[in-house]
């Protein structure tokens, strides 16, 4: 199995090691990840606004050397896999888009959305399947109830997204239960941790990640798993407050095959009270 | 040579405001065959039928063209008019100078023109029409019902106290249908059993009456009069002659884990079963999937304890054919299922339950005798919450469509009648009800909608639910919109009920193609008019009832079953029924064999023989289409797929068609 | 401050007149209790063509772009998308971006690393700033 791999700014950042450890994650599940030779940042959000060109020609560039590697383009931080998997599915369905785009990016093969967008989740449970990551386990979580959190930007819009049951996910718990942990599931998984809010309205921000984490505990769980950035980041820092484990689930997963990632908690970032690089702390 | 006479219709301003009628009639009085022309006020008046009455007199005219409104509004009347005057009735043409010509034009001089040119195309094929004699058939007198539901069994003894046989085919081990499982009925909250298993109890004992339970309808051949009809009987596993309906067997049945489809999955029932206490017949059947007899060859225990020697696991499904005049679907409805909705947590909580669960758990032969508790713990709710709207209403926005884009029509008033019930079990409880619209037009319905909140101290609430938490330990937050107040709520709920839409039972799919009878995008059967012709389907012979047609609630779905039973009581009443003489016919010289019009005949009408062609003075041995005159509608889509042109459409022959095309270009 | 809300509405790619307010938006928001203005009035708003009054949203800025609106919508409206639009309009006079680059030393540590997510940044940027 072959994948382009789209890292994105955060996962690639000095702070966030996540990215490194779920590809090494996957090769050691036999999967092949390239990382395309040169991409810029997806800008993050996805323009609703159906006039912008601009700023989807990133993710069509990230596509178009996915599609002349020959490759499903590989993603994982949830705003480049939401923000690239938009685009593409513009690229394949609005002409108008597709017109602009590739008039301007002028490749030598105009592009229509011909590359597969696929998740590392979607990776785990489509290529690998769930029975073959369970197999491969060395380092079970027994006893670990973990609650997965999926966030916004993998989920939603389902009708573009195509991910899971916007409603009822359970690609997350297929993994979990892979790697020998018990998921639980709890109604706060797929509402908004507030994370786009950090910056700008950090008490609303801290209300909706605290939000999640009271429900996560309500329902037994000992940690909170999640795969994108931004949530464990908010999650970590205005959520769990030290009261819950807050985890990068590729982390969990590396952990289980016995790739010993340090350290296996979660914050990819740094704490910006105490500078404290481990996430199950008070400050 | 056709006399034709042409009559133009002022449709008091409706034409005349807009075509120079004088000018048509006297420009049209040149036209090949025309001996006589005129215009007149309202020509479908009694005063215009005399008109034509008097030409034929005068003129000795063989043909009438009429130059009105379109064919579908007074093609009859016309013809029957030329027919009382001696006139063969298919030498009548209309030409729609109405809707096609007058209504859509404003220029005075241009639309007269138009006129002028449709009233000679229907001259022109006149000249080329001959005289046609409809056929005749017999009507075998007996109805099919497809659905036992109330709307099935009321219009099948509506029929039956006429004197005609009726069959009821219902799939399921049980007639009743979805009403049986009601509780109370609105506006009047009568019990639901009480009304209908005298009815169910009727249809079983009435002499004209055949129940087919645990039937399904397989094959349907024939047309209006003279429909042949292959039931299949599914095995029960029971004999219903010898069977007492003592129930020993289900009690001793070891395999209990079977979800009932009757109390809607809230309880567990055997593998030999009947569905509830008033069931007809009070037969039980065997589900073949969870029975271990027929899943593992051991147990048979219900054999060995069956007093009557009733049980039988040899019995195969059985299909037994048989003839009706009249067919009527009834096959009701169900609510849709609610997995794409899990905003409202239903697959994630047993206490978010549909309003058709809320029913059984309301109801004294329900999974909890009556006794209104949560399906997790058993405990009394204090808190219920309804959300109205579950999937109906819906757009097809960005995504695909969840739900329904219709009104389920009968949600808001049950809703009010659940809110209701749980008020007099639980004077102490509250009920919230979210709101888009109250929708309760209907005799009395207002007044109980107002009763529910004025008398019963519901709590309306125009917004809508967002998000159904399950909180553990038996909690629920519900976060919804309070539109009036602009603010969102947080309800602390014990249950949520959810009024999810209806839409037509899935079997009606599979019937309508059997019925070449047309659906609309929701799959609920078409009327032949949605004013006019409600009970009709468009496919002659086969009539609606209930449900399958659209929502309705009791009260609609009994009146639209009496409508269906007194057109199926007309039509059987007829000894014989006059046909279409205008069908297709084959010119065997031309026909080279090719098959391509029976494969696009959609009523089965056309076959291949072989037979002598005459051809020129030489005889051939040649395989030739033929049509079944009874069976043919005549569409005409043979016509346009025969390559050679040996197919024709009398009264409407490619000749004719092009004779009108030169006349409108001439 | 002037508005085209006719812009507003092509922006958007929206048909706000397929809303049929029946206040599920409202229902679903999480950041409800944050907002003076709530998705259901945008869209009502938008719809009578009054996304002026709309500028000066605190709703604007407390939108989480958590798109359970546009989920949950029976009517495929898409709220989101609506004060995404007003957003950007708000933005588009001279001098109106929230976030500029001044802004960003206060996220950076001292050897100038980046104390939060990058995207947290890129994506302020983005939503904040033209």
């Amino acid at each position: 199995m072959k994948f382009s791999y789209f890292p994105g700014c955060t996962l690639k950042a000095e702070a966030g090691r996540s990215g490194e450890t779920a590809i090494s994650a996957a090769g050691a599940l036999g999967v092949e990840v390239t990382e395309l030779d040169q991409w810029q940042c997806c800008g993050a959000v996805y323009p609703l606004a159906r006039d912008e060109i601009a700023t989807k020609l990133s993710a069509v560039r990230a596509l178009i050397d996915a599609k002349r590697a020959g490759l499903p383009l590989l993603t994982l931080c949830s705003a480049c896999h939401h923000v690239i998997k938009r685009v593409n599915r513009d690229m394949a369905e609005d002409s108008d888009v597709r017109d602009r785009v590739n008039s301007y990016v002028a490749p030598e093969v105009p592009y229509g959305g011909e590359t597969k967008v696929v998740h590392f989740l979607e990776m785990l449970r489509d290529h690998v399947g769930f029975d073959s990551v369970a197999k491969r386990v060395t380092a079970p979580l027994a006893g670990q109830r973990v609650a997965a959190y999926y966030g916004c930007m993998l989920l939603r819009p389902s009708s573009a997204m195509g991910f899971d049951d916007p409603e009822n996910p359970s690609i997350m718990e297929g993994l979990i239960a892979a790697i020998g942990a018990e998921p639980v599931l709890y109604p706060q998984r797929n509402e908004c941790c507030g994370g786009y809010l950090a910056i700008e309205n950090k008490g609303a921000a801290k209300r909706r990640a605290s939000e999640v984490v009271r429900s996560a505990a309500e329902h037994g769980a000992d940690c909170i798993a999640t795969t994108c950035p931004l949530c464990l980041y908010n999650l970590t820092e205005n959520g769990a407050a030290g009261t819950m484990p807050v985890y990068d689930l590729t982390a969990l997963l590396a952990n289980a095959l016995g790739l010993h990632v340090e350290p296996s908690s979660g914050c990819a970032a740094v704490c910006s009270v105490c500078s404290e690089r481990n996430s199950a702390h008070a400050c | 040579m056709t006399k034709i006479g042409v009559f133009v219709c002022w449709c008091g301003s409706n034409i005349a405001a807009t075509v120079d009628v004088d000018a048509v009639s006297e420009a049209i009085k040149a036209a090949p065959g025309v001996v006589f022309a005129t215009n007149y006020q309202y020509m479908c008046s009694e005063g215009g039928q005399a008109a034509i009455r008097s030409a034929v007199a005068e003129h000795g005219l063989t043909g009438v063209v009429v130059c009105s409104c379109s064919p579908r509004m007074h093609e009859a009347t016309f013809r029957k008019a030329a027919a009382g005057a001696g006139v063969n009735p298919y030498m009548v043409e209309i030409a729609n100078i109405r809707e096609q010509c007058s209504w859509i034009h404003k220029d005075k001089a241009e639309a007269t023109a138009k006129a002028i040119a449709l009233a000679r195309a229907a001259v022109a094929k006149l000249n080329l029409d001959r005289p046609l004699t409809a056929p005749e058939t017999p009507v075998t007198k007996r109805a099919l019902v497809i659905g036992g539901g109330i709307a099935g069994i009321q219009t099948a003894l509506d029929v039956a106290d006429a004197g005609y046989e009726v069959d009821v085919v219902e799939k399921s081990p049980t007639i009743g249908g979805k009403m049986a499982m009601l509780d109370k009925t609105f506006p009047t909250l009568d019990c639901a059993a009480c009304i209908l298993t005298p009815k169910m109890v009727d249809a079983a004992a009435h002499e004209k009456i055949t129940l087919y339970t645990y039937s399904e309808v397989e094959k349907v051949s024939g047309f209006v009069g003279n429909f042949t009809v292959d039931i299949k009987k599914r095995a029960r596993s029971v004999s219903v002659d010898r069977c007492t309906g003592c129930g020993v067997c289900s009690e001793k049945c070891p395999s209990k884990r079977a979800k009932s489809e009757f109390d809607q999955g809230l309880r567990e029932r055997s593998a030999i079963y009947i569905p509830f206490a008033q069931a007809i017949p009070n037969v039980p059947v065997i589900d073949r999937d969870t029975c271990l007899k027929f899943q593992t060859g051991k147990c048979g225990l219900c054999e060995k304890v069956c007093p009557s020697h009733a049980v039988d696991y040899s019995q195969e499904d059985e299909v037994i054919t048989k003839q009706y005049g009249a067919i009527v679907a009834a096959t009701g409805f169900k609510p849709i299922g609610l997995e794409r909705f899990d905003e409202y947590a239903y697959s994630r909580s047993p206490d978010v339950v549909t309003s058709l669960e809320f029913e059984r758990l309301c109801n004294a032969a329900g999974p909890t005798k009556g006794h209104l508790v949560r399906p997790s713990d058993g405990k009394e709710p204090k808190t219920v919450v309804f959300v109205q709207c579950v999937g109906s209403r819906e757009a097809s926005g960005i995504g695909a469509m969840k739900g329904k884009p219709y009104c389920s029509k009968i949600c808001c008033m049950y809703t009010a009648k659940h809110a209701m019930l749980l008020r007099e079990k639980y004077p102490d409880s509250e009920a919230y009800v979210f709101y888009i619209d109250v929708r309760t037009p209907g005799k009395n319905f207002d007044e109980f909608y107002r009763r529910a909140a004025e008398e019963y101290g519901v709590h309306y609430i125009k917004g809508m639910v967002g998000k159904v938490c399950d909180e553990g330990n038996g909690r629920l937050t519900v976060r919804a919109s309070d539109l009036i107040e602009n603010r969102q709520l947080l309800i602390d709920a014990d249950m949520v009920v959810l009024a999810a839409a209806v839409e037509p039972d899935p079997s009606a799919r599979a019937l309508a193609t059997l019925l070449t009878a047309s659906m609309d995008t929701n799959d609920f059967f078409t009327e032949a008019h949605p004013k006019l012709r409600p009970v009709e389907s468009p496919t002659a012979g086969v009539f609606l009832s209930g449900m399958c047609q659209g929502p309705k609630d009791i009260p609609d779905t009994v009146a639209q079953a009496g409508a269906a039973a007194a057109k199926v009581i007309g039509l059987l009443s007829k000894d014989r029924l006059v046909g279409n003489p205008c069908v297709a016919s084959c010119d065997e010289t031309l026909c080279n064999g090719c098959s391509a019009c029976e494969r696009v005949c959609p009523y089965g009408a056309i076959s291949y023989e072989t037979k002598t062609v005459v051809d020129r003075g030489a005889k051939d041995e040649r395989r030739v289409a033929s049509v079944n005159e009874a069976l043919c509608q005549g569409c005409g889509a043979c016509t346009v797929t025969c390559p050679s042109g040996a197919m024709d459409l009398r009264g409407f022959t490619g000749r004719q068609i092009m004779a009108e095309v030169d006349a409108i270009c001439r | 401050m002037r508005v085209d809300n006719d812009d507003i509405l092509r922006s958007s790619g929206t048909d706000v007149r397929k809303c049929m307010k029946c206040g599920k938006c409202s229902g679903a928001c999480p950041s409800f209790d944050e907002m003076d203005f709530p998705p259901h009035i945008f869209v009502s708003m938008v719809e009578r063509g009054d996304a002026a009054a709309l500028l000066s949203s605190k709703s604007l800025w407390t939108c989480m772009s958590c798109f359970a609106c546009v989920e949950r919508c029976p009517r495929g409206v898409e709220p989101a998308n609506v004060i995404e639009a007003v957003r950007a309009s708000a933005m588009s006079p001279q001098g109106a971006n929230r976030m500029r680059p001044e802004d960003v030393p206060v996220f950076l540590g001292a050897a100038g690393e980046c104390l939060v997510p990058q995207q947290l940044l890129a994506s302020a940027f983005r939503k904040y700033s033209r």
